[in-house]
């Protein structure tokens, strides 16, 4: 009997248990992208393990959000300051800021009050409540966009795709009244208007030409940065601390063998 | 020395003064300093040291998560936000602990693994055995509780979904969900009761692991070849011998779990957890988290939801009971030619379970999810204690350090092995 033979398989086990244990999880997404369309692959400056973001992109990005997606959608968990992150200056900031009206109060007399706003407010929301944001949207809630990119599968790419997925409705599909056709969303009705429907509808402040593909790629980045702030900062420690990791494996497994030597 | 000392054998005056009061440093140098170890462990034996400092991780991490968090129904999911974005280092302690719930079940479950392969749960080490099916038990209600404190969709419809499973109960179930919920629905005081229960059972589980530990070091440790050290030739001190093999074992883990955390922070959880809870709104899917799925899976394979509520605690529960079903005297399975190999396949079983508890509840899942469920029984039911009758195990080795000793090659002839002992 091959002692070794036994060990090999052993090991066998473990490995295939490893292996096996993220591929049986990996299949959880694709099954549910298996329900609507597969989303596009887009290429991001952040993809991958190292990727970090583009702040030329970023700052386009929000100046989409700005002029076009907050109108309806509130972006509650980020604050003006927050902008400092995506290279704008504090007086930029500051003036970001103040061209809001923040509501406040209730002041000395019990009456509440705008005032224009400040750098450690939040964004401000467009509608005062739910209700009211239904009532405007033709019943419809147009959901905050802070964590959108990390509460859908697919990330920036579904909302890339998304954007770009409006589009005359098959043959034989009827879209209910005030509804859109869309290719990505899941049931591909959507209430939501074609948001960015054409070339040059945001002047970009850094005279980047505003394509479609463009603005949707910017915001889509954009949203990626407000739902992962700390992206980059994780990244860039995780390396040190793997490669920290990695040399203190290589310095213990010596001292193991060293140690084992003498009973070996 | 005054009369009622301890008479220790440490020579700094500090270090001697406290140990003769309260002999915690002969202790620990009995437990885990001079400690007679099988010296023939292989790294599956890493993995009892990683869980322990997994939970020291997650205690860690939770306390200060707890100084941040809220526990209300309207600022919870906001308050774990501030966290991520606001509170100094918040992203990474709630990440680690977070990732280090998967990393717990990881470990946890090769642990559960090791022990069942090498036989660790048979006579005398049943009742070490049984404290750790426990810790399994409060480990799954802790991660269970801890998910729905973010309180985004999934930790909503999860919560709703596992506590309705107690109204299967006959007569009382309906009464056990309105306890749990602390009322009618699941709302504000099931995510403060959550969140109570949430902080103590890992001081619970740390009390019993204390308790599994304790019981280890009567027993003294299983190991890869299943027969029990013959004398100090087949032994070695656990320090530095095990401590630094279990180091280097750290380490490797610490890696894995540093590129979930800093790398796919979320690739184990569900994007639905970033939506925050609505009472109004069912997800498509609700899914658990990955560790609960083979579970799940046995859950749903009962057409009948006490049935199902039953076989899914069964089939923790059957653990408790495993060194009684299997009554073969040899403990490793490298000496069980049949019982391997159907072990082997069970563990493969496991993984399609898990497969299947990730999917929708529709064909062909169903029907494998039974297949796969009967096997998970019959495993435990009707083949470990007909193997016990009919399986002829190789010829165990005469003693630890023989093998060992000759570089884990191919063991001597028949003529010097002994039959199997008859325990």
């Amino acid at each position: 009997m091959a002692l070794r033979s036994l060990k090999a398989a052993a090991k066998a086990v473990t490995l295939a248990a490893t292996l096996a244990l993220p591929l049986a999880l990996g299949a959880a997404p694709a099954a549910r992208a298996a329900e609507g369309v597969a989303v596009p692959d887009t290429k991001f400056s952040f993809d991958g393990l190292f990727g970090t973001f583009d702040r030329g992109e970023l700052q386009r990005g929000f100046q989409v959000y700005k002029e076009v997606c907050s109108a309806c959608h509130a972006m509650h968990l980020v604050a003006y300051r927050n902008l400092r992150e995506i290279g704008l200056s504090e007086a930029e900031v500051a003036a970001v800021a103040a061209g809001y009206q923040i509501p406040d109060g209730p002041n000395d007399d019990g009456e509440m009050f705008e005032r224009p706003g400040r750098a450690s407010d939040r964004f401000r929301r467009p509608f005062a409540n739910d209700a009211a944001a239904r009532a405007a949207n033709n019943g419809a809630l147009p959901p905050d966009l802070s964590l959108m990119t990390k509460a859908r599968p697919g990330g920036a790419d579904y909302v890339h795709a998304l954007l770009m997925g409006y589009e005359a409705p098959p043959e034989g599909v009827t879209v209910m009244e005030g509804m859109h056709y869309n290719k990505y969303f899941p049931g591909h009705q959507i209430a939501m208007a074609p948001p960015i429907s054409s070339d040059g509808q945001v002047q970009y402040a850094d005279g980047t030409t505003a394509t479609v593909d463009r603005m949707a790629t910017d915001v889509s980045a954009f949203l990626a940065w407000a739902a992962e702030p700390e992206l980059e900062t994780r990244r860039a420690m995780g390396v040190r601390i793997i490669l920290f990791l990695v040399i203190l494996g290589g310095l213990t497994y010596a001292v193991k063998r060293k140690i084992w030597a003498r009973v070996h | 020395m005054a009369s009622g000392l301890h008479e220790s054998s440490f020579t700094n005056p500090v270090v001697r003064w406290i140990d003769q009061r309260m002999p915690v440093f002969t202790m620990m140098q009995k437990e885990y300093g001079t400690f007679p170890t099988p010296r023939n462990f292989n790294y599956f034996w890493n993995f009892g040291a990683l869980a322990m400092i997994n939970l020291m991780i997650m205690i860690a991490t939770g306390i200060f998560l707890a100084m941040n968090y809220t526990a209300h129904t309207s600022l919870a999911f906001d308050s774990v936000e501030r966290i991520m974005r606001d509170v100094n280092y918040g992203w990474l302690i709630r990440y680690v602990h977070m990732n280090g719930a998967s990393m717990f079940f990881i470990v946890v479950l090769v642990h559960v693994w090791r022990g069942m392969y090498y036989g660790s749960y048979k006579a005398p080490r049943e009742l070490l055995w049984i404290l750790g099916v426990v810790i399994f038990l409060l480990m799954m209600a802790t991660a269970f509780m801890g998910y729905v404190l973010p309180w985004g969709q999934m930790s909503f419809w999860g919560a709703t979904v596992i506590t309705n499973l107690f109204s299967a109960i006959p007569l009382v179930g309906d009464s056990i969900v309105t306890l749990l919920w602390g009322g009618f629905s699941v709302d504000n005081p099931t995510l403060n009761r959550f969140f109570s229960l949430h902080y103590l059972l890992p001081f619970v589980i740390a009390g019993v692991v204390f308790l599994h530990v304790a019981a280890l070091h009567i027993t003294g440790s299983n190991n890869p070849l299943g027969i029990e050290p013959k004398g100090p030739q087949d032994t070695l001190p656990f320090h530095p011998y095990y401590t630094i093999k279990d180091s280097v074992g750290i380490v490797v883990y610490l890696i894995v779990f540093a590129f979930l955390v800093f790398f796919t922070p979320n690739y184990l959880g569900h994007p639905d957890n970033y939506i925050p809870a609505n009472p109004l709104s069912t997800p498509a899917h609700i899914v658990p988290e990955w560790y609960f799925l083979p579970f799940y899976a046995i859950l749903r394979a009962v057409p009948n939801k006490l049935g199902g509520v039953l076989m899914m605690f069964g089939s923790i529960a059957i653990l408790f009971v495993l060194p009684w079903l299997d009554r073969s005297p040899v403990r490793s399975m490298r000496f069980r030619p049949i019982a391997r190999w159907l072990f082997l396949l069970w563990t493969v079983n496991f993984f399609v379970l898990m497969y299947c508890g990730g999917m929708p509840a529709e064909e062909p899942y169903v029907t494998v999810s039974r297949f796969a469920t009967a096997y998970y029984f019959g495993y435990f039911l009707v083949i470990l204690p007909l193997l016990a009758k009919i399986e002829r195990p190789l010829p165990l080795p005469e003693s630890i350090a023989r093998p060992v000793l000759r570089g884990g090659g191919p063991l001597p002839g028949a003529a010097t092995a002994q039959p199997m002992e008859k325990a």
